[in-house]
């Protein structure tokens, strides 16, 4: 019997809400701690309505004190709960990192097996809507470096509502990382096509499965989040110059499906990567290596369109000139063809 | 056996009733014309910037701003009393006391505009630069006033944060350093009552936040932050103590945000109006002219001529903000390190190459 699905557009921020309070109606041991997100309902929004439904004791805005939160949160959930905290900026790291990577990562490892640490840590990443070098970064590369965590990054909503029902049933700490830009609050440049039809049911998107979300023959753009989104226009302009650009969204940096990306490359014989974080020692060489590593013969050399090693200017025409975006995929191409 | 090892209180000092009048007797500086009119013409002034530079935000002519509304008091008279040799380290909310270090507002209005020439004001070099992260100026502090002890110079350093930041670990850090090696800093925390949405009472259990330098071995007191004349006393005191050798003084100063947090911010969402409203009758702009008009100190023609000069003042430092030129988008590869490294370089150059465009 077909059943006729009305389409249910949801942003990011709503999405995520929406697997958070399916989660915590059906799992006692669930419940989201951080700054601002109890009666504010998150400052980007992916909290909103958990407060009026579940209460200060399960939505608990927490002191500004990351390191207490963060701390706590690992052992709660070495404690058999499943506590989801925010890290209001992914950029605030910095403030609580011991407890992420010494020990929410390790503890697994440190007690033979016997603790599990399943914390989620939601938190914001990306710029692009002028908020300066310490609110603005991705950090992709920071996390993904550091082993003991999974991290997931979604670009649309139906993406981040499955990854993050994945995320909060599963036994490992996840790092889940929104970008601001995709998050659908317009103050933030919302990126239109991250608001995607969204099943009212509750289900999982594997963590460690890319997806192809458009296929080509010519060249194989990867990206994560934002740089997803910029690989899409990317393909529809080089469309109208006749090449077949094949688009991957990487959804998760660990694991990473490096096999997705093997194949498409070795289709098209052609890489460009794309990613919102650091230029040096990123996601993008990280995925140009797996590719060289595996010898796929290549018709150019790989290329990256990353951010710059510079910090990220607070004034919008300098952030817009050196953030990623489909002109610099094109002129990366360019660049790609006139070399070969 | 029980003995009592410790114990202590916390003082709350206060002049002036909301309507400005004296509530005891007052020191005897407060019944001349000065300080106290300079005070509030600089008050007047900070609060003209602060509706001017909401106002330009609005429109797109300035980036997130935080706005000093309700604090004036604070930024004025910590301002005044410090002396040029001493070193401010302030956090986000500090544009009037900025100002009266000698920073240009245009610079200000620069800053705020996403403009780094908006750093290179006269204070700069002497004082240090805004702190946009949660409570890490305080160890900065503790580590200038560390300098000026190691030099032996008899100045002090004073340092501002908001309530929210003393649920950090820097701050407890930084007072527990500040006292074990007597540090001449002044930290003065401006207990606005609220951390974004997170209300005073959400953020700590203890009746003050005073009372968390106590535990460093810190002198500490409260004041009424909306009242210039408390405020005056408090500081100075402080600021007399850590230039002598005396160390360190942690100043809780009660006031209230009476704006959003940020531009970014919508305080509506979780801030009821009569809130607002009953925090709008502590007015400390308001308390300081009811006071000098009380006195005789200040006529109606002089607060005429006060706010015209204030936004006649505003007005010319936005005017030479506009007209200030945008530097190119390639200057931001020229700040990070004291040489440009070779791979930047080549970074420039791909972004250009690759449709980043010039400016």
């Amino acid at each position: 019997m077909t059943v006729a699905t009305k389409e249910r557009k949801l942003t990011i921020a709503r999405a995520m809400a929406e697997a958070i309070a399916q989660e915590m109606r059906v799992d006692e041991r669930v419940f989201v701690m951080g700054e601002d997100i109890g009666p504010l309902g998150g400052v980007f929004g992916n909290t909103r309505g958990l407060h009026e439904e579940f209460g200060s004791e399960r939505v608990r805005d927490t002191p500004i004190s990351e390191t207490a939160f963060m701390g706590a949160a690992v052992g709660a959930a070495s404690d058999g709960m499943r506590p989801i905290v925010e890290l209001m900026f992914v950029d605030f790291f910095g403030v609580c990192f011991d407890a992420i990577y010494n020990l929410m990562a390790k503890n697994t490892y440190f007690s033979g097996g016997e603790v599990q640490v399943p914390v989620v840590l939601m938190t914001s990443t990306g710029g692009g809507y002028s908020d300066a070098g310490q609110h603005s970064q991705c950090l992709h590369a920071t996390f993904a470096h550091l082993p003991g965590m999974k991290v997931v990054a979604p670009s649309n909503a139906y993406d981040a509502k499955g990854l993050m029902t994945a995320a909060i049933r599963d036994n490992n700490p996840v790092i889940f990382m929104f970008h601001k830009a995709l998050q659908g609050m317009g103050w933030l440049g919302t990126e239109k096509d991250a608001i995607v039809h969204v099943p009212e049911e509750s289900y999982e998107v594997p963590i460690g499965k890319a997806a192809v979300v458009r296929e080509g023959n010519d060249l194989t753009i990867v990206g994560i989040t934002s740089g997803v989104h910029h690989g899409l226009k990317a393909a529809r302009q080089l469309a109208e110059r006749g090449i077949s650009a094949e688009v991957i969204d990487l959804r998760a940096l660990v694991p990473l499906d490096r096999a997705t990306v093997i194949e498409s490359v070795r289709k098209t014989g052609r890489l460009i990567v794309v990613d919102e974080d650091y230029q040096s020692y990123g996601v993008s060489s990280e995925i140009i290596c797996s590719v060289a590593e595996q010898g796929v013969p290549l018709k150019a050399a790989p290329q990256r369109v990353a951010y710059p090693d510079i910090p990220i200017p607070f004034t919008p025409p300098m952030e817009q000139w050196a953030l990623p975006n489909a002109d610099k995929i094109v002129a990366a191409y360019e660049l790609m063809e006139k070399h070969s | 056996m029980r003995d009592i090892v410790f114990k202590t209180e916390i003082a709350l000092t206060r002049y002036l009733s909301a309507d400005g009048k004296p509530l005891d007797t007052l020191p005897p500086w407060c019944s001349a014309a000065e300080p106290l009119t300079t005070y509030y013409r600089w008050m007047v002034l900070a609060r003209q910037f602060d509706q001017k530079a909401i106002a330009l935000q609005r429109t797109g002519q300035l980036g997130t701003y935080a706005s000093s509304l309700g604090a004036e008091a604070i930024d004025v008279v910590t301002g005044h009393l410090m002396t040029p040799a001493d070193v401010l380290v302030p956090y986000y909310r500090n544009h009037a006391l900025q100002m009266i270090r000698g920073t240009p507002m245009h610079d200000i209005l620069l800053y705020w505009g996403g403009d780094e020439r908006g750093n290179s004001g006269a204070a700069m070099g002497r004082d240090l630069p805004n702190a946009v992260p949660i409570a890490t100026q305080t160890l900065h502090a503790a580590g200038a006033a560390a300098a000026l002890k190691y030099r032996h110079q008899p100045h002090a350093v004073v340092c501002l944060c908001g309530d929210g930041a003393t649920s950090k670990g820097d701050f407890a850090e930084a007072l527990n350093l500040a006292g074990v090696w007597h540090l001449p800093l002044v930290m003065i925390v401006n207990n606005n009552q609220w951390a974004i949405s997170v209300p005073r009472h959400m953020q700590c259990a203890a009746p003050t936040l005073a009372q968390k330098a106590l535990a460093a071995g810190i002198p500490a007191e409260q004041v009424d932050g909306n009242d210039a004349i408390a405020l005056h006393e408090v500081i100075e005191h402080a600021l007399v103590r850590a230039r002598s050798g005396k160390g360190p003084s942690l100043i809780e100063a009660l006031s209230y945000r009476l704006s959003d947090h940020t531009t970014a911010d919508d305080a509506s969402r979780y801030r009821a109006p009569e809130k607002l409203k009953e925090a709008w009758q502590n007015d400390p702009i308001r308390r300081l002219r009811h006071y000098l008009l009380d006195q005789g100190l200040w006529d109606d023609a002089q607060e005429r001529a006060c706010l015209d000069e204030a936004q006649n003042r505003v007005q010319s430092a936005v005017e030479q903000y506009l007209a200030t030129p945008p530097e190119p988008v390639e200057c931001m590869f020229e700040y990070l390190y004291a040489e440009r490294p070779e791979q930047l370089s080549g970074q420039i150059d791909s972004a250009r190459i690759r449709g980043g465009g010039s400016a």
